[in-house]
């Protein structure tokens, strides 16, 4: 799993994966995205290269964007997805504690997150939270939305129900 | 029965546009039966069209009855069929035979109104909502040669660009 770290500027994703490219690795499934003016890599890479000769193979490039790059081995296969049949939203003012209370609801309801995202929005004076959760209702979706009730009125909290069809 | 061959992306054939059947006779029949046992043999398939199986002809199968407390007609061979009203639209989650391990959003009409004949050439017209509408769009968009992958909208956001659908 290479994960890469560094502030967002044009170019990124093309010069580390030609580079992947030019040290013979093959990409797999990612995340990329832009997290408070970093950008953000999470890449699965297939190698018969050792990690470290990859690192250095990519160290330039690396360098040249300020971007700071980490390789660890990871048992990871291709076709291990997961359908998720929930979604749960979250919204409300920013506060710590959000997630973790949230988050920690839910664990004990039998959901088992799969994808999770989040945003600050609003101003900086009155800064709002925004997530959105999917996984899996391991123990159905009543547990879910009964184990939200006990949250404070003061946070947003809804349960959607995904339903996938294969046609 | 005879279960057919899927066939599945990137076969070039998927993206055919499917032609009107004009023969309902017994070839039709047996052809409409085979397509029945092929998506019986799928992983809980809902809905087939008869290009996934290589036979490019206006001719799709939907039955969610399996689907509980949702509004449906149970099981419906649809020869021909065109869309005629759309209202309202939903994000949804959906899955294909012919793209196995894949699921991803996409945006359809919540209400549908759709004509269509059944195999033995009789006339119907059906007001479809939900979950079967949207399966009716996903089989019917196989006549048009489009798949899922062509609509696809993000996985992270709900929110979207309002657009009216379009066949």
């Amino acid at each position: 799993m290479l994960t890469l770290v560094g502030n967002d500027q044009p170019g990124i994703v093309a010069k580390i994966t030609n580079g992947l490219l030019n040290a013979n690795c093959n990409l797999g499934e990612a995340s990329m995205m832009r997290l408070g003016g970093n950008f953000t890599v999470m890449l699965m890479i297939n190698s018969e290269h050792p990690s470290e000769d990859i690192r250095k193979a990519m160290q330039s490039t690396c360098d040249d964007m300020s971007l700071t790059l980490h390789i660890d081995q990871i048992r990871g296969r291709l076709h291990q997805h997961h359908i998720p049949d929930v979604r749960v939203v979250v919204s409300g003012s920013d506060r710590a504690g959000i997630v973790a209370q949230v988050s920690q609801l839910l664990f004990d309801a039998g959901m088992d997150i799969l994808d999770l995202n989040s945003d600050v929005a609003g101003t900086n004076e009155a800064p709002i939270y925004i997530m959105q959760i999917e996984g899996l209702a391991t123990q159905g979706i009543d547990s879910i939305e009964k184990a939200i009730d006990s949250l404070p009125k003061n946070i947003d909290v809804s349960v959607h129900p995904i339903e996938t069809f294969v046609g | 029965m005879a279960k057919k061959t899927i066939l599945t992306y990137p076969n070039k054939d998927l993206k055919l546009t499917s032609a009107e059947v004009k023969s309902f006779d017994n070839d039709l029949l047996a052809f409409i039966q085979d397509l029945e046992d092929t998506m019986a043999d799928g992983p809980g398939a809902v809905g087939i069209a008869a290009p996934q199986v290589g036979h490019a002809i206006r001719a799709v199968i939907v039955d969610v009855s399996n689907r509980k407390k949702i509004k449906h007609h149970g099981h419906l061979v649809l020869i021909n069929p065109q869309i005629t009203q759309w209202d309202g639209l939903a994000t949804g989650r959906e899955g294909c035979l012919s793209v196995p391990d894949y699921t991803g959003n996409v945006v359809r009409a919540k209400n549908i109104t759709l004509e269509a004949l059944d195999q033995f050439g009789e006339k119907h017209q059906y007001e479809m909502e939900g979950y079967e509408a949207r399966v009716a769009q996903h089989e019917i968009d196989h006549l048009d040669g489009l798949l899922f992958l062509d609509r696809l909208v993000s996985r992270h956001h709900d929110l979207f660009e309002r657009k009216v659908y379009k066949k």
